[in-house]
């Protein structure tokens, strides 16, 4: 009998170890969330797609030798009930140089609107050369019922581009966030 | 390697009395053997459930155009697909043999944790009944796949909350049977079974068990996430509020690629406990058997990202991910060739079981060198997303997982009900399937290469040949399947008539202990630990 009581013993004990590491791996999926920003920018130094922050205005040399094709490209997330576009489609620069595009909005509903807009950029690679100074994405927009404006984006790309670069996709996606915004 | 003299003293334990009467037997029951047949008979049931959904979409996809369901519903139906198979059916059989053998193949007089079997048992059952009453929900199942990617798994109506409150049932029932099968495996075995002893299907159980504590709570932890993200406004994945939804996969493969091996390991089992016994051999390779099982499971939790090679990781990550992924190719290709080794110049004979198993031996290698073929990264981008993963896929998981659990029914079945299976009919439900099972993965392939995206209900005019073949395949091998239900009950009814001896398989008593007892065995088994311990299997 006083083997029962031992394997009792041992039974209670591995569970407790088990059902501790079960807790544990659950917390590590959650952290498994800072991971992944630690991973994205320590290791890859990679720019995790999400709310971007505003570069530092740096003066480059400007390469006038070198030209790259930008593009503008505009998508509303899920049909959300706004009007987003680009004014310009292409643009051919320079490395180095300073440009500025507009973009424009409107909020097609009666009611004030929250729109967070997202850049993406292609070649992922090319992220890390292509700056933003000035952004509509830096922040949250608030937009009254039925306003329209145009919104810049003050940009460089910087001269130390790998030369295979010759065109860049710049594409924002807005993202209708009235309703988190409100909570 | 000599026999058990094997004691069934049903008067020297007071406790000892056979099952509760009535059908309460089956919900009160803490019994390994009852609770075993619990979960035997529940996936087979949903074996069915969730081969009907595959002969929908088989159906609609028999032809180009819309057919039978609308494109929604086809959805739901790959994901419901999905989510049946793999926590209904193929993850609670293996629990339903562990329960059934584990305790007989180590000298154990019952799982060490009967009360929490029994709860993990119920447990699975609500998750699976809360996970079907989706289809009955506003807006329909879920139909964003079974990976559940944001932002379209958000998409869900009604349903979403319910699917993954299933999935922490179904995650809740798995690691309880986890730790009720490490505690019986550390802590029950008999004298004597030292752990280098014990039959591989136990080994690859005890491994599998540790898999399931470590990636099924991170699952929940991710669905959990999706939940938050959708009802409570955080922003886990959600790019707007500077989330990312590529995250998500990260975490879901982090538990995916260890998750497939849960449904692969046990499968290893029962192959390398099968294959001796009608090779009349004793297995090849024993330890380094262990040892690979060990190394695969490792490596699972370190190659996640080849599920993603192309959401535009690093090169770096790439790369990695692809040797990493290759890496599995060798503890893998160490079992494969022990399998053969073992039926090298044995006296080999074919009955069911092993025909299942050698089956199993050849058709899994297919699927695992297409495997190899995807972790090649660059390769990758033509074959992801399309038929060709399928067909990878559902080649590791039917003519492998399920073949063998046919294997493992037809092999276990004389011992648990006293009663011999028709042999004619499991041959012919073999060659039905071996056969049916190539016409409908095989063309898949080909499909996948010509660029045929998976979750469609409806595809170009060019994919309609194949398709035709491969539904042709699926209708027979669905057809199939009814043998094996009409064997089972067959069996159970009285079979042949056929008197079973204990061994049942001549020699078996060499492979494992459940041979040296009797057949059925009694309710209560090895209240006394046996004395001898059978090492042919080593």
């Amino acid at each position: 009998m006083n083997k029962d009581i031992d394997t009792k013993q041992k039974n209670t004990r591995l569970v407790r170890t088990l059902v501790l590491v079960a807790v544990g791996m659950f917390g590590f999926g959650y952290a498994l969330v800072p991971l992944y920003d630690v991973m994205c920018d320590v290791v890859f130094k990679k720019e995790k797609p999400g709310i971007p922050v505003a570069a530092e205005e740096v003066s480059y040399k400007a390469d006038k030798n070198r030209e790259i094709t930008v593009e503008f490209m505009t998508t509303v997330n899920q049909a959300a009930p706004m009007e987003f576009r680009s004014e310009t489609k292409k643009l051919k620069i320079h490395p180095g140089e300073y440009y500025t595009v507009n973009f424009y909005a409107e909020n097609k509903t009666d009611k004030e609107m929250a729109a967070q807009a997202i850049p993406s950029i292609s070649p992922g690679p090319a992220a890390e050369y292509f700056k933003k100074t000035e952004c509509f994405c830096f922040t949250e927009q608030t937009f009254k019922a039925r306003e329209g404006r145009t919104l810049p984006v003050r940009f460089v790309v910087n001269p130390e581009i790998p030369e295979q670069y010759k065109t860049i996709t710049l594409a924002y996606t807005f993202f209708d966030n009235t309703e988190k915004s409100v909570k | 390697m000599s026999a058990v003299v094997a004691e069934h003293d049903d008067h020297h334990d007071d406790h000892d009395h056979g099952p509760a009467k009535g059908l309460l037997r089956w919900v009160i029951t803490t019994n390994h053997k009852d609770i075993g047949t619990l979960y035997l008979v529940f996936s087979l049931a949903m074996f069915f459930v969730g081969g009907g959904m595959a002969m929908i979409i088989r159906a609609e996809l028999f032809e180009p155009g819309l057919q039978f369901v609308q494109p929604q519903f086809f959805n739901s139906m790959t994901t419901m697909h999905a989510l049946v198979m793999v926590f209904g059916a193929v993850m609670p059989a293996f629990v339903g043999l562990a329960n059934w053998m584990i305790p007989m193949m180590i000298g154990a007089p019952d799982m060490a944790l009967p009360r929490m079997n029994n709860m993990s048992f119920w447990l699975l059952v609500a998750g699976v009944s809360l996970l079907a009453s989706t289809l009955f929900m506003e807006g329909g199942a879920p139909a964003g796949g079974w990976t559940m990617y944001p932002p379209l798994m958000l998409q869900t109506g009604k349903a979403l909350p319910f699917a993954i409150f299933a999935v922490h049932l179904l995650g809740l029932s798995s690691i309880m049977g986890a730790i009720n099968i490490i505690a019986t495996i550390f802590n029950m075995r008999a004298p004597g079974m030292t752990l280098m002893k014990m039959p591989l299907f136990v080994w690859t159980w005890l491994i599998t068990g540790f898999l399931l504590i470590a990636i099924m709570p991170v699952f929940a932890g991710a669905v959990t996430m999706l939940l938050t993200d959708k009802y409570f406004g955080t922003s886990f994945f959600d790019a707007a509020g500077g989330g990312d939804p590529v995250l998500y996969q990260h975490i879901f493969w982090f538990f995916g690629h260890p998750e497939v091996y849960v449904m692969i390991l046990p499968t290893f089992g029962v192959a390398s406990t099968i294959i001796p016994v009608f090779a009349r051999k004793p297995l090849f390779g024993y330890s380094s058997m262990v040892y690979a099982t060990a190394s695969i499971a490792f490596l699972s939790f370190v190659v996640w990202a080849h599920h993603m090679f192309t959401v535009g990781m690093p090169i770096a990550g790439e790369l990695y991910f692809m040797y990493a992924t290759m890496l599995i190719a060798i503890p893998t290709g160490v079992k494969v060739f022990n399998w053969t080794a073992t039926m090298w110049k044995g006296s080999m004979t074919f009955e069911t079981p092993m025909l299942f198993s050698i089956a199993f031996v050849v058709l899994f290698t297919m699927g695992g060198f297409t495997g190899l073929m995807m972790s090649i990264a660059p390769s990758d981008f033509q074959y992801h997303d399309t038929y060709f993963i399928v067909a990878h896929f559902h080649y590791t998981l039917v003519p492998a997982s399920i073949f063998i659990l046919m294997a493992a029914g037809y092999y276990w079945l004389p011992k648990w009900t006293g009663h011999m299976y028709n042999e004619k009919i499991g041959q012919l439900h073999f060659w039905l399937s071996a056969v049916s099972v190539n016409i409908l993965f095989f063309p898949q392939h080909f499909l996948g290469l010509a660029g045929m995206p998976r979750r469609i209900p409806d595809y170009a005019v060019q994919f309609a040949d194949w398709n035709m073949i491969s539904s042709i395949g699926g209708f027979i091998f669905g057809a199939s399947q009814l043998l094996f239900l009409y064997i089972v009950i067959d069996t159970i009814r009285g079979g042949t008539g056929e008197k079973v001896t204990d061994e049942v398989w001549e020699d078996a008593h060499k492979h494992g202990l459940e041979w040296t007892l009797p057949s059925p065995p009694p309710y209560h088994t090895f209240t006394t630990p046996p004395t001898v311990i059978p090492t042919e299997h080593i």
